[in-house]
């Protein structure tokens, strides 16, 4: 496949826009190491947070390739500045208690099983790969979220109350999910990316369809809020970079 | 439920690493419910393609002998050799006796 530098940097910011979700995600999922509830848990959150580091590894390279320049899959994860990355706001919210990581996670793996399910019929064979990959471990991911916010939200009152409370502050940024940038809509008419927002109704559905069984009330706010998709990220963005990047900025090209 | 509130139950954990061979023990863990322990033990055992099954059973259902039984138990088979079925050559395309 021969692309034009235009269609490559594109292309690129395509993947970011999937990639950045796991990357930041992956970082916020593991923060919580040594920190779950209980240690089976715990385990299980940094494993997820693996999983989506492994998919974020496989994208980067991908987009390091187009990039050209000598650019590595470290480069782009370590070296940007907060404007270049194109996570949506959701990913990058705090982990607040684990109402949040759940509702979160349950919020995002939602959306992220039903974007990998298209992107499995993408005209790019390198993201059909990666897509083909990932789905089995989201379609987990999903499971495991799903499965917690029913457990507390059909728990106790405390915690019904608190994944309630988790679920109507984030969702404010679920919207932003169905939002398109410039690349994504080049992308989509271009058959390699996805049309999001061709399953917008059918997240809510799902997402409306758990809550419901969770004994937990669908939120009807209509007041959302969105930029992380084009690089305007929430206060808690510089925080996650800090850390993130603290390593290769210190020691500028170290390995191990 | 455990009486403790505190604590969910143990369950001891069974993978069969594959097809044609049996369960075997690998460890245990704690869960709320049946469920939760089928999941926490995919992410505590078989993350690694160690498995193609799991079985998880609830430690209070399980009966263990008293070590203290150990001499009533176990040593009388040790010192009657016609009860061990040594003296047989098994053909090497025997797997896992």
């Amino acid at each position: 496949m021969s692309l034009t530098s235009e269609d490559s940097h594109l292309r690129g910011n395509y993947i970011l826009t999937i990639a950045d979700n796991s990357l930041i995600l992956a970082q916020r999922l593991g923060e919580l190491c040594g920190h779950g509830p209980i240690l089976e848990t715990d385990i299980a959150l940094t494993n997820i947070s693996l999983d989506l580091l492994g998919q974020t590894r496989s994208y980067y390279q991908y987009a390091a390739k187009l990039a050209g320049e000598g650019k590595t899959e470290d480069d782009i994860a370590f070296l940007r500045i907060e404007r270049e990355y194109k996570n949506c706001l959701l990913v990058e919210q705090p982990n607040t208690h684990f109402g949040y990581v759940i509702a979160r996670q349950f919020l995002f793996d939602v959306y992220h099983f039903m974007l990998l399910e298209k992107l499995q019929n993408s005209a790019d064979e390198t993201l059909v790969a990666i897509a083909n990959k990932g789905i089995k471990e989201v379609s987990y991911h999903k499971r495991f979220s799903g499965d917690w916010v029913k457990r507390l939200g059909d728990g106790t009152e405390e915690s019904n109350q608190k994944m309630q409370e988790a679920i109507n502050d984030l969702w404010r940024f679920t919207d932003e999910l169905f939002y398109m940038t410039d690349a994504e809509k080049a992308m989509a008419k271009d058959g390699a990316g996805v049309d999001v927002s061709t399953f917008k109704e059918k997240y809510y559905e799902e997402v409306s369809e758990v809550l419901k069984e969770a004994t937990l009330t669908v939120p009807e706010n209509k007041y959302f809020t969105k930029g992380g998709k084009e690089g305007v990220h929430t206060e808690h963005m510089g925080y996650i970079l800090a850390e993130l990047q603290y390593m290769q900025r210190t020691f500028p090209n170290m390995q191990w | 439920m455990s009486n403790n509130k505190k604590n969910w139950p143990l369950w001891e954990i069974f993978v069969r690493s594959k097809n044609g061979l049996e369960h075997r023990h690998f460890g245990s863990l704690h869960a709320a419910d049946a469920e939760m322990a089928l999941e926490n033990a995919r992410d505590v055992y078989t993350r690694r393609n160690e498995g193609v099954s799991i079985w998880v059973v609830e430690s209070k259902n399980i009966t263990a002998s008293n070590p203290e039984q150990n001499g009533e138990l176990f040593e009388p088979a040790q010192d009657k050799v016609y009860r061990h079925p040594t003296f047989y050559d098994l053909p090497d395309e025997v797997k896992h006796m």
